[in-house]
């Protein structure tokens, strides 16, 4: 029988520095047979396993069509992924996956994509940018929206200065406290969405960050008169297994791992923003 | 036409011997500390002769009836669930060698076949619980599985309900209907035994049986009638996602410790952790997973902390799952009424009550 809680050996093929602490891990699994078989979809994950110290739930941000190599682009937020990012270009890692259920891109295509996110960098929707600009023909106005607490913590600058100046791209940024130099918007993410550009009747928006974010701008949104079941939500919780086992992510019914990580609005939208739950 | 057959007390030793011969290791109840617990049983005078139990919310007592029954209690703390999904227990191990390279290897449980003697109805219903959700998903799970593999299971049904059972009104129990290798109901001189799998059928062959009378069979149906007494009951789907926010979650929130006893108790209850533990020379680790339980402040942490933080979360989020979550995830309760989360609350909280006030 597959053992899905056994990890496979991974090598890493290059690592980038993002920022301060947020680093990026190209991956390749050593086995060439298990490396074949491989896919994933934008809004999966892996879960990263480092040597003695344990493992991680982490999106996969790079391109399905190149499923060869995949990226995993991580913060260092405590006890894993701090040790993580001492890792070096060849050396090795444990890998499991892919898992979860991603975002909707088929559903997209042809249709305005309206990306909200909220906090420091998106990981999960970051896969979403990359697939719509590979396939750039393929759907309609790409609303990149981004809101962060402040200015100072806006990561990726070059990228929103370069997503912007392609066509049919639109970037919002918020900031909720700003230096003098911020040139975007002061306020929250979701009070940006006046001046998004796109049709609310032929748009999926897809939505990423704090849980009290991600319920405000589906408020927005469904006033905006865009379909309950075009907005979508990635979730987070505790995860240990990543295969519906271990009970840590679930969510209501649902679990995160396997059920989600995105969930179309009407699926959960009788839990959230319930406090302490 | 199921067959009934009888095994006389004073026969009842050859199950065991037979047992033995086939390379089974005997799991049965046994009087221990108090408490009537499943473990090692060699010789049939470790049964509980004679031995009933009384039990209320916060409260579990043994006394001696001087009856000649050896099942004529209703569960304690534990019954199947250790020996299919294991408290702890190793999943893998991984070496690094001198290059840096990891060498992952499964660690699977050592086939043991085990027969465990005196399951009730409750719990075999929650075992097919644990098997949907460990063997029947798209991941099913390898060290379950060899556990299950080896598992022979002998029911009893049930004579005496604790005043916490309400199987009756989850449907569970008190009947045993499916799920058993071998079937009992124990009368005065023996036991009526039905046949409900060819390994069942294959250790019968073996046993010195009887034709069950009719008088028999009806002293049996008579005698387990006497369990179906219950006075606890459940709705079948109280609608909890829509109390969320109800003034009762503070309540019991306010009573309970958060000892998490309920759930480490109860025989549906399938949360884990997993945990790592890296050999001291730093090249091997060895990863293990744990029991984990809803009411550990760490269950729901993400980063900049946990996501339920008061008993009120804890219990929230327990009773939801258990009771509303489990439709969508399994398509019934995830309750089988066995009262166990009721007797081994330290502080009296019965789920039924609560269900009730916050249904009220
Ligand atoms: C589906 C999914 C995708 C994710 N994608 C990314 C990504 O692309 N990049 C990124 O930087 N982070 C991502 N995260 C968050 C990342 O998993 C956590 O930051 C990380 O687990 C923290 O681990 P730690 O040991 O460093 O932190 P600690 O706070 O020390 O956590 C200890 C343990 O708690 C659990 N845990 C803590 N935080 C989380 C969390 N947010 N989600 C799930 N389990 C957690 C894990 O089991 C972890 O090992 C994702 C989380 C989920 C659920
Ligand atoms: S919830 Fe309580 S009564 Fe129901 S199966 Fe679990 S322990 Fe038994
Ligand atoms: S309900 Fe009772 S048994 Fe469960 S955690 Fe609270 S105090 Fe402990
Ligand atoms: S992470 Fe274990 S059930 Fe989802």
């Amino acid at each position: 029988m597959n053992n899905a809680y056994l990890p496979h050996e991974a090598e890493i093929v290059a690592r980038i520095q993002e920022a301060p602490d947020i680093f990026t891990l190209r991956l390749q699994f050593t086995d060439p047979e298990l490396q074949a078989n491989y896919s994933f979809a934008p809004g999966q994950f892996n879960m990263l396993y480092l040597h003695g110290v344990g493992e991680v739930p982490i999106s996969i941000v790079s391109d399905p069509e190149n499923a060869n190599l995949y990226d995993h682009t991580i913060r260092v937020v405590g006890r894993v992924t701090q040790a993580m990012a001492a890792l070096q270009q060849g050396d090795y890692i444990g890998v499991r996956g892919s898992y979860g259920r991603g975002w909707p891109m088929a559903e997209a295509e042809g249709r305005d994509v309206v990306l909200i996110t909220g906090g420091l960098g998106c990981a999960p929707v970051v896969s979403v940018i990359n697939y719509v600009l590979q396939r750039r023909e393929r759907f309609g106005r790409l609303v990149i929206m981004q809101g962060v607490k402040h200015s100072n913590d806006l990561i990726w600058r070059e990228q929103y200065a370069a997503w912007s100046k392609l066509p049919d791209t639109q970037i919002l940024l918020a900031a909720n406290e700003t230096t003098p130099h911020w040139a975007f918007d002061s306020g929250f993410v979701t009070d940006l969405l006046d001046k998004a550009n796109f049709e609310a009747d032929n748009a999926s928006a897809m939505l990423c960050g704090p849980e009290i974010m991600m319920q405000v701008a589906s408020q927005r949104l469904l006033e905006k008169h865009v379909a309950a079941d075009d907005i979508w939500l990635s979730m987070e919780r505790n995860m240990h297994c990543a295969v519906g086992h271990c009970g840590h992510c679930q969510f209501g019914g649902q679990f995160i791992c396997k059920d989600g990580p995105v969930f179309p609005l009407p699926a959960i939208s009788h839990l959230l923003g319930v406090k302490g739950f | 036409m199921v067959m009934h057959h009888f095994l006389a007390r004073t026969d009842f030793h050859a199950l065991l011997d037979m047992l033995v011969v086939e390379g089974y290791a005997c799991i049965g109840p046994q009087v221990r500390q108090g408490s009537i617990v499943f473990d090692r049983l060699h010789d049939v005078s470790q049964l509980p002769t004679g031995w009933q139990d009384t039990q209320q919310p916060g409260h579990y007592r043994l006394h001696q009836t001087g009856s000649p029954y050896w099942f004529d209690w209703a569960n304690g703390a534990a019954a199947i669930k250790p020996h299919t999904f294991a408290p702890q227990e190793n999943l893998w191990k991984v070496v690094r060698d001198e290059s840096g390279r990891l060498h992952f290897k499964t660690i699977l449980p050592k086939p043991q076949k085990i027969a465990i003697l005196g399951v009730r109805a409750c719990d075999l219903a929650a075992l097919a619980l644990q098997d949907q959700h460990f063997l029947h998903g798209e991941y099913p799970d390898p060290y379950y599985q060899q556990r299950r593999d080896n598992l022979l299971l002998i029911g009893v049904n049930c004579t005496h309900a604790a005043a916490t059972c309400f199987c009756v009104s989850t449907g569970d129990g008190p009947a045993i209907r499916s799920g058993y290798d071998l079937l009992l109901s124990e009368i005065d001189d023996g036991f009526v035994l039905e046949i409900g799998s060819a390994r069942g059928e294959h250790l019968a062959k073996q046993l010195p049986l009887h034709a069950a009378s009719a008088t028999q069979q009806a002293t049996a149906q008579q005698r387990m009638q006497a369990a179906t007494q219950q006075s606890r009951t459940l709705p079948e789907k109280p609608p909890l996602y829509d109390l969320l926010q109800h003034p009762h979650w503070e309540d019991v929130g306010a009573r309970c410790i958060a000892c998490g006893n309920c759930t480490s108790v109860c025989p549906t209850c399938f949360c884990h952790q997993e945990v790592e533990h890296p050999a001291l020379d730093g090249n091997s680790s060895t990863h293990q997973r744990l029991w984990n339980s809803c009411f550990d402040p760490s269950h729901s942490h993400i980063h900049g902390g946990a996501v339920r933080r008061t008993p009120k979360d804890y219990y929230r989020q327990w009773l939801t799952h258990k009771l509303a979550g489990w439709h969508e995830q399994f398509g019934r309760s995830g309750c089988t009424g066995c009262g166990r989360c009721i007797s081994w609350c330290p502080v009296g909280i019965d789920l039924t009550a609560e269900v009730g006030s916050l249904t009220a």
